[in-house]
């Protein structure tokens, strides 16, 4: 009862809930604890960014969450329920673009599709669509060693959109992308959360990406990593690129930078930022 | 006449932009490189037996061997047959076995502590020593030589194919995996394809011990083969035979290799190996 007047304030449905979790990886060389206990709520239709020095478990949350990996403490939920393996309505765009050497371009975007056992013509429409609107129109019937690195992970973004999940889970996945590139995919990738109404949770360097593309931006620590804040960001949608000369953006971005401002993050952050 | 015309067309091609001439573009042709190799080792053989003048009845000059080719050659071929018979199902039984015993060795920690060290261990025993055995236990037909074809050609298929299957990236294993994709699926969209190069590279060695195997098992007990033709012209000198024999031996395994390479650009044709072919033909 007390969780619906909590749904009645945020007017919004929490999809995401990271409660009390932590990861200490076991290895031959001793325990490497990766993550200090986490609570975060990521809500239904928001765009969640994380920002966060290298090495501070990053993407270890990403992969917890996916299912893939077991907290060491604490509970992750989608939708209420446990997260113990995989679940199905969750793309992931990994950190590296993973694309299989094996199939071309479309085979590899068309891949979950076939896993799951979707109609297969319906999903060709959609998976060209996407190839198209990440400007790989043309490349349908390339292997991946024939694409640039920024393209195989245009590609591995189309993958983990196909089957039209309703959350979506992105490791810094404009990393290996120029910046007018870039640019452009923050605004598709924009377009694309405003007509789709999906959770979308990305993980990025980019300081500015991570203020124009964010509802929210969680902003962690050092390795062990944990929360060093959450910021709102207070800007109108849609957002055009010219947002981010507006004031309110340059503020943002100035304080989520401070946190990488004290000399042991320094180093590490200024290698991405 | 005709040779002034010759003279004024190749005057007229000289100021071409450099086109190499016919001889040089057949030099640089990469199948004829081997073919060039072998006729000058050919060439040396020749003028080693002048030179030292070694007597025929050990090594006997190229001229003869070719000769006894030409004279023998329905002969050779028809004991060709016995023995690439052997040699291809001895090697399909080591691919048929060997394939899923890596895919067990590779897919259970268990089976591979108790299996892997046994099999290693079973390589240093000398095949050739048991394929008597083979004969005393299946008399003088086609089953020895394949057997013994089969036991050589095993052990490379099984290693490299466990190494295929052990070198798939855990992130692609878990990108299926947050597909949902069950076990089957992770094998056959991943495991699978990963360790086809490997299994290629392995099912290659085994094709050309398969040969060897078959051969052995020839000897030891046989009356009809390669091998057996080998055996029998050492036993009454006829070196010219028996080098032809050998030739005819080399032929087989080129061949059958020749056509485990075509199967493997076909099968694998987005694999390393294979992508300068691939870039041509697009
Ligand atoms: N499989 C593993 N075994 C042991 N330790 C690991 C493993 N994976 C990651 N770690 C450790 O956990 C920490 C966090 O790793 P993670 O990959 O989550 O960082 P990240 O924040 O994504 O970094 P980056 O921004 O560089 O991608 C690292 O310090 C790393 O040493
Ligand atoms: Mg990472």
């Amino acid at each position: 009862m007390a969780e619906q007047t909590m749904v009645a304030e945020n007017a919004r449905r929490a999809v995401i809930e990271i409660d009390g979790v932590a990861k200490t990886y076991k290895t031959a060389d001793g325990e490497v604890p990766s993550l200090r206990a986490l609570d975060i709520t990521i809500r239904d239709d928001e765009f969640f960014v994380i920002v966060g020095p290298s090495g501070c478990g990053k993407s270890t949350l990403l992969k917890m969450i996916a299912g893939l990996l077991p907290p060491s403490e604490g509970e992750i939920r989608i939708g209420g329920r446990t997260v113990t393996r995989p679940h199905g309505g969750v793309g992931i765009v990994f950190q590296s673009a993973l694309l299989l050497p094996w199939r071309r371009v479309l085979a590899n975007v068309m891949m979950p599709v076939e896993v799951k056992g979707l109609p297969r013509a319906e999903y060709e429409q959609r998976a060209r669509e996407l190839i198209r609107m990440v400007g790989l129109e043309g490349f349908e019937q390339k292997y991946p060693w024939q694409l640039s690195g920024g393209m195989q992970q245009r590609a591995a973004i189309c993958r983990a959109l196909v089957h039209n999940p309703q959350i979506v889970l992105m490791d810094e996945p404009f990393g290996a992308l120029d910046a007018m590139t870039r640019e452009r995919m923050n605004v598709e990738l924009q377009r694309i959360q405003a007509e789709t109404h999906k959770t979308i949770l990305l993980i990025t360097h980019s300081i500015p990406e991570a203020v124009f593309l964010g509802d929210r931006v969680l902003v962690m620590t050092e390795r062990p990593g944990s929360i060093a804040a959450i910021y709102d960001v207070p800007l109108p949608r849609p957002r055009t690129l010219d947002a981010m000369g507006n004031p309110a953006f340059i503020e943002l971005t100035r304080k989520i930078r401070r946190h990488f401002d004290s000399p042991a993050a320094e180093s590490a952050a200024a290698a991405h930022l | 006449m005709t040779g002034d015309a010759d003279g004024r067309l190749a005057a007229r091609h000289d100021d071409r932009p450099k086109r190499p001439a016919l001889v040089v573009r057949l030099l640089q042709a990469n199948w004829l490189k081997p073919f060039l190799f072998l006729a000058m080792l050919v060439v040396l053989w020749d003028v080693t037996i002048r030179v030292f003048n070694i007597p025929p009845y050990q090594i006997p000059a190229p001229k003869d061997v070719i000769l006894t080719l030409a004279r023998e050659w329905p002969e050779m071929l028809a004991q060709a047959v016995p023995t690439t018979v052997a040699t291809i199902e001895g090697f399909l039984l080591a691919a048929a076995f060997g394939i899923p015993m890596a895919m067990l060795i590779a897919g259970s920690r268990t089976i591979e502590a108790y299996v892997y060290p046994l099999l290693v261990f079973s390589q240093s025993i000398p095949k050739i020593a048991i394929a008597p055995l083979f004969v005393v236990w299946f008399g003088f037909g086609a089953l020895p030589k394949v057997l013994s074809a089969f036991l050589l050609g095993f052990f490379p298929v099984v290693v490299s194919a466990v190494q295929g299957f052990k070198s798939v990236e855990p992130d692609m294993v878990d990108l299926a995996k947050a597909m949902e994709a069950n076990r089957y699926q992770v094998f056959r969209m991943i495991a699978l394809p990963h360790a086809m190069p490997a299994i290629f590279a392995g099912l290659k060695v085994s094709i050309t011990l398969a040969v060897v195997g078959a051969v052995v098992g020839e000897f030891v007990g046989s009356n009809s083969g390669i091998g057996f033709l080998l055996q029998r012209s050492i036993g009454t000198f006829e070196l010219p035979t028996m080098f032809a024999a050998l030739v005819i031996l080399s032929l087989i395994g080129v061949i059958l290799f020749w056509i485990l390479d075509v199967i493997e650009r076909l099968s694998i044709p987005w694999h390393a190996s294979q992508r300068q072919d691939l870039v041509i033909g697009s």
